[in-house]
């Protein structure tokens, strides 16, 4: 049995979508349908295979702050941002980490308005109630200068980290002059994933998608192929990503790349839309379609253990209903 | 999304296609390659959309007049960048009809990401 489950990760992703934005739960289930004693055993097979057992825990996705930002889009500036910190904090079980997805803020060409930025977006990431936040940047943050005033205030853009069996890591597909995470940080990725047993799970996180998703919009990393082929060992990858200001899923072999909504302003579907256009603000609801990511990492026992392969599950509701409901925190 | 498999499809017939083409006329030769002269600059090319022929060449010379740009649109297999001060030439032979957004693939300042021309291929 326990060989048996060495070879089988599952992991169940689950998104739930609130209110003023998109609120996604991921609920991976190490294994469905086992009677608690088989859950130890799953746990401890996962900790042999693994190093360490994956055990339940919370986290959230921020993307797309672009703090300093001002226009017809979304006159509100960081009012999104504000009430999603507001929101995070008010979770029930409050996440461990928060990572965003880079755009922190929004570039410009003034001097020392940069920095200035980059501080508003501290004060108001600092008011969350978590003892982790990981960032990576967007090009807003880092494409100006390579990402040097960037890594003044958040240290490395590409860096790894394991949380309770998870292995986390923060790529940088921006602080090049062009859309790619380019040779050296490859070459760090294969490096870093070397240790890892192929059913450790891998949570990979950057800001745009390591896919052609729209390369006309500028919708993709250019050597992001040769990312996922370093990823491609591994049964069960979620990539989490930014840039698109939308909800987005797509699967490529074991792996899952979910895109989170922006707390900024909405852009259209790539594949209807003719043009790269925000969506226009509506008084009415001026926050609809801004959002946050809520994952949850599952139990190990009571389930059944049947898949090989990374199952992700994603329920989504568009929300429309306004703050009421994204601040009762029953509804999660 | 659904686009990528045709784009790979295109790129390869771009690819099978082009020395087919210059096998299939080789007394027209360098004559008949077209040159299309593209200029870039903060956040704009000029013109902002050229013509192609399907299976017919084109040169495209293109520079820049300020700071270092990029070129790209996949599915012609075009990727150059741009350095001001010398001419990057680039040839495609485009297979299918349509038009291709070529954009600006590297930053250039707080507008980059709206820089972008078209391609119309008939
Ligand atoms: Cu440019």
């Amino acid at each position: 049995m326990a060989n048996e489950i060495d070879r089988r990760t599952f992991l169940r992703v689950a998104g739930l979508s609130l209110g003023a934005g998109a609120l996604y739960q991921v609920a991976p289930a190490l294994a469905g349908g086992l009677a608690d004693g088989e859950g130890g055993d799953v746990a401890e097979a996962q900790r042999r295979a693994n190093g360490e057992a994956v055990t339940p825990f919370t986290f959230v996705q921020l993307s797309d702050t672009h703090v300093g930002f001002s226009g017809p889009p979304n006159p509100t500036g960081t009012r999104a941002f504000e009430r999603a910190v507001e929101l995070v904090n008010r979770l029930e079980r409050p996440p461990e980490l928060v990572l965003f997805t880079g755009d922190l803020t929004h570039d410009s060409d003034q001097p020392g308005e940069p920095e200035a930025r980059l501080r508003r977006f501290q004060e108001i990431a600092g008011r969350l109630k978590v003892t982790e936040r990981h960032v990576v940047p967007g090009e807003h943050d880092a494409a100006a200068d390579g990402g040097v005033r960037f890594r003044g205030v958040f240290g490395p853009t590409s860096y790894a980290f394991d949380h309770r069996g998870v292995h986390f890591v923060a790529l940088d597909n921006v602080s090049r002059a062009r859309p790619e995470v380019g040779p050296e940080l490859r070459a760090w990725l294969r490096r870093d994933l070397a240790r890892f047993s192929p059913t450790t799970p891998i949570v990979l996180f950057t800001h745009r998608p390591l896919f052609d998703l729209k390369p006309e919009w500028e919708w993709f990393t250019a050597d992001g192929d040769e990312v996922m082929r370093i990823l491609a060992p591994f049964e069960n990858v979620t990539v989490l990503y930014g840039h698109i200001h939308r909800e987005d899923r797509h699967d490529l072999g074991h792996a899952r790349h979910l895109a989170a909504r922006s707390l900024i302003f909405a852009f259209p579907d790539p594949v209807t839309a003719a043009e790269k256009v925000p969506a226009r603000f509506d008084p009415a609801r001026p926050f609809h379609g801004l959002g946050l990511r809520l994952l949850e990492r599952g139990a190990a026992a009571g389930g059944r253990l049947d898949a090989r392969e990374v199952e992700l599950t994603l329920r989504e509701r568009s929300g429309t209903e306004g703050f009421a409901q994204l601040l009762r925190p029953t509804s999660l | 999304m659904i686009a990528t498999p045709l784009r790979h499809a295109l790129l390869a017939l771009a690819l099978l296609t082009s020395p087919a083409a210059s096998l299939a006329a080789p007394a027209s030769g360098e004559g008949a390659v077209r040159t299309v002269e593209i200029v870039a600059h903060r956040f704009e090319f000029t013109p902002g959309e050229i013509t192609l022929e399907v299976g017919q060449r084109a040169r495209l010379r293109l520079s820049s007049q300020d700071v270092t740009h990029g070129f790209y649109m996949k599915a012609l297999g075009i990727d150059a960048t741009i350095e001001p001060g010398r001419v990057t030439e680039v040839e495609v032979t485009p297979a299918a009809p349509g038009r291709y957004t070529v954009i600006c693939d590297h930053y250039c300042g707080s507008g980059h990401g709206g820089m972008k021309m078209t391609i119309v291929v008939r």
